[in-house]
């Protein structure tokens, strides 16, 4: 019986992200009880698109992007990168400095934009480079390395914004966080989807989905058919490091400043969240990037759930944990066993009577 | 050989963030531990540990050269309030005024100011001066202060310990009396622009803040006097974007909302930009009034023009304040336990010309660009 599923590759991947849609779903409709508009989408008086559906999708973006760094990661080296959320700030920070000139607050650009984007984009590789290079090369646990740049990332945004909110009150760098132009779907929605789409198209139109993948089941293996291990694992880091500082710039925009101490905030939770919530296995190997996907969008769906109940602040994280508790239970792999045997039980009795 | 590579690069990572925190002291911090210690060294001819009477008598020893050292542990720099006030103290306690100031930045962290304080003890510091994190978890540290006799100054927010002699005083704002000014203005603008039903919106602080707390008690007493209706009440945090966030949500629930009460200015901002977002307007003539704490630089000026409609001060100077309480300490006198800082309200009209609660007046000031510019932040 077991053989037989082991065979049947399209009915596992149906199944693997069967579970992460059904959270999805459950989430939404306990909205729906809540209030029936939930899934209605309007424009409103300013002309943009108006609705908790869009909430839900806007602010997930920050997450998606995270997550799809965050599920490279953990299928090359078999573990997390926590220090993502402190990345975004490093990236927020560095760029809105420049952009400011070193004071707290400005009101026009005192460098070119594109300059300090770039500049704040290549502080979170280089943290990316950092964290790969201690996990990939110095072979330390990705737990150990990434928790330096954990605890010292935000400290370094500290020092980059000399300990201030450093505000850029410019309208055109509330764009990315914002609006272009009369456009009603906000932006960051569109930064989440071009991540999204160029990720798919590297991993699978080039070899290096296939390659990390095969890294993390057996890194010692791929190595001896000829692939650089080392380097695929460096790359992955790199890569969510790129991503971690995109994150931060969009979550820098939304408020126009960076706020070294709270952007990204916990987000590294949310982000390994995601990925289990996905069904991938945070052990390594093969990965769903739809999977972690699916699984972001179910965490802010269940924060903007929270948030609208008017569940008190203190208990949000209470009932977060339950939630998660019960998506995690019905997707592992013991309850998942449990269910086939009692579905098989049950077809059986059915046959004999 | 693993674990040697890791190990080095732990102390490695140790040695940098000393470093760092050296350095991001700016030019308060002593550069190492020395100039800190000749001062307290140079008089005390009884180590400090032998009781509070003693440290006392040291302290006014210390005083004699000249120089006091303050250890001043800060929350951190999340808001432009916070960076004012860790300017103040700054400004105050300059080593022109006879000070040396050891400046602690515990990014939001109470085990950071934990050690920060210990620090201040093994230092041997004049004075503790703390802005703590949150309410709770104080005793045993306040405890060893007050073993090595050193005074400890609280500033604006309040600790919850269970024996009131661990901290000498208390320098702050009194926050429910802000709440209930705030409330009081509300009340009076809504008689006056004959406004009869209020739901509003209220966006809160970090739960367990003295700021929330206050804040909260005086919004829901005056709701419950006055027949208002809180529509929606949850935390942002004191940071923009939860405020932007929660506001978004509050919206899609809620269509009815014509108050926005929000515990700082930070959430007030993230909170007209959701407003906005959502295609209403804010202000004296708009769809939704906005109500905010603080009154911070762009707090005021948002003010000005009427996009925060009544913001009610919380004077982050505590600077001159705590000095006049230090310099009684050395005086020998007994300091007044709790010390409120004096704030007023600030708005964007003139329809209210002061509010009363318990019967004292408070005067309300019309925000003008004369009133920014004779502001010190």
């Amino acid at each position: 019986m077991s053989k037989e599923k082991g065979f049947n590759w399209k009915q596992m991947t149906s199944h693997h992200l069967f579970m992460p849609i059904v959270c999805l779903v459950i989430v939404c409709l306990a909205n729906v009880i809540k209030s029936p508009d939930f899934f209605k989408i309007s424009i409103n008086d300013s002309g943009v698109l108006y609705g908790s559906v869009i909430d839900i999708v806007n602010r997930a973006s920050e997450l998606v992007i995270l997550a799809i760094g965050m599920t490279l990661v953990t299928a090359a080296s078999g573990g997390q990168d926590i220090s993502v959320g402190a990345i975004m700030a490093v990236a927020a920070a560095v760029c809105c400095q420049i952009l400011s000139g070193g004071e707290a607050s400005t009101s026009a650009y005192q460098n070119p934009f594109i300059l300090a984007a770039l500049a704040g984009l290549a502080a979170s590789i280089l943290c990316g480079m950092f964290n790969g290079f201690l996990v990939a090369k110095l072979k330390i646990q990705p737990m150990v390395a990434t928790l330096i740049l954990y605890t010292a990332g935000r400290g370094i945004a500290q020092l980059v914004t000399k300990g201030q909110i450093t505000y850029v009150r410019v309208d055109s760098y509330k764009v990315l966080g914002g609006y272009i132009g009369k456009c009603p779907i906000p932006t960051p929605i569109f930064a989440a989807i071009i991540s999204v789409v160029v990720a798919y198209l590297v991993l699978n139109k080039t070899a290096l989905g296939l390659y990390i993948e095969s890294v993390g089941i057996n890194g010692e293996a791929s190595r001896l058919v000829g692939l650089n291990s080392t380097r695929i694992k460096w790359m992955a880091y790199v890569i969510c490091g790129f991503l971690a500082g995109f994150a931060g710039l969009v979550n820098s925009s939304r408020i126009y400043s960076a706020d070294a101490n709270n952007i990204g905030l916990n987000l590294e939770m949310d982000a390994i969240l995601a990925v289990a919530l996905g069904g991938n296995l945070l052990s390594g190997g093969k990965f769903s990037l739809a999977g972690s996907i699916i699984g972001a969008f179910t965490i802010q769906a269940l924060t903007t759930t929270l948030l609208s109940m008017n569940v008190s602040a203190d208990q949000i994280p209470v009932y977060k944990a339950i939630v998660v508790v019960v998506i995690v239970v019905l997707q592992s792999p013991v309850f998942k066993k449990q269910m086939a045997v009692w579905k098989v039980r049950k077809s059986a009795e059915g046959g004999r009577a | 050989m693993k674990k040697k590579i890791i190990s080095m690069l732990l102390v490695a990572c140790m040695g940098l963030s000393l470093v760092a925190c050296g350095n991001s002291g700016g030019g308060n911090a002593p550069a190492n531990n020395e100039p800190a210690k000749e001062d307290a060294g140079t008089d005390d001819t009884e180590p400090v540990d032998d009781g509070g009477a003693d440290a006392e008598a040291s302290n006014e020893g210390g005083s004699s050269d000249g120089v006091i050292t303050v250890g001043f542990s800060q929350v951190g720099a999340e808001s432009d309030w916070r960076t004012a006030n860790s300017e103040s103290m700054k400004s105050t306690f300059s080593e022109a005024n006879g000070y040396k100031l050891i400046f602690d930045d515990a990014q939001q962290k109470q085990e950071n100011q934990l050690t920060a304080i210990r620090n201040f003890i093994n230092q041997e510091v004049d004075y503790i001066v703390l802005a703590p994190t949150t309410e709770t978890g104080w005793d045993t540290v306040l405890q060893e202060a007050k073993d090595a006799g050193i005074p400890v100054i609280i500033v604006d927010r309040m600790v919850d310990v269970s024996d009131d002699s661990l901290y000498n005083c208390y320098v702050g704002g009194n926050f429910k009396l802000e709440g209930q000014k705030a409330c009081e203005w509300l009340k009076a603008y809504a008689d006056a622009k004959g406004i009869n039903e209020l739901n509003i919106a209220h966006i809160q602080g970090t739960i367990g803040a003295s700021a929330q707390i206050g804040r909260t008690e005086g919004l829901e007493e005056a709701a419950e006097k006055y027949g208002w209706n809180i529509v929606a009440q949850q935390s942002g945090e004191f940071t923009q974007a939860k405020g932007q966030e929660v506001m978004e949500s509050m919206l899609k629930q809620n269509d009815n909302i014509n108050v926005v009460y929000c515990e700082n200015d930070n959430e007030a901002f993230g909170a007209i930009d959701a407003i906005k977002a959502a295609g209403k307007t804010v202000g004296p003539d708009g769809d939704i009034l906005v109500m905010s704490f603080d009154t911070v630089k762009a707090g005021i000026e948002m003010t000005m023009t009427g996009d925060i409609i009544c913001n009610t001060e919380c004077n982050p100077l505590h600077g001159p304040r705590v000095e006049e309480l230090i310099k009684k300490m050395e005086a020998g006198e007994e300091p007044e336990k709790i010390a409120y800082v004096d704030e007023g309200i600030f708005t964007f009209g003139d329809e209210v010309a002061s509010v009363s609660i318990d019967g004292q007046d408070y005067e309300v000031t019309k925000v003008t660009q004369e009133v920014i510019d004779g502001r010190m932040y």
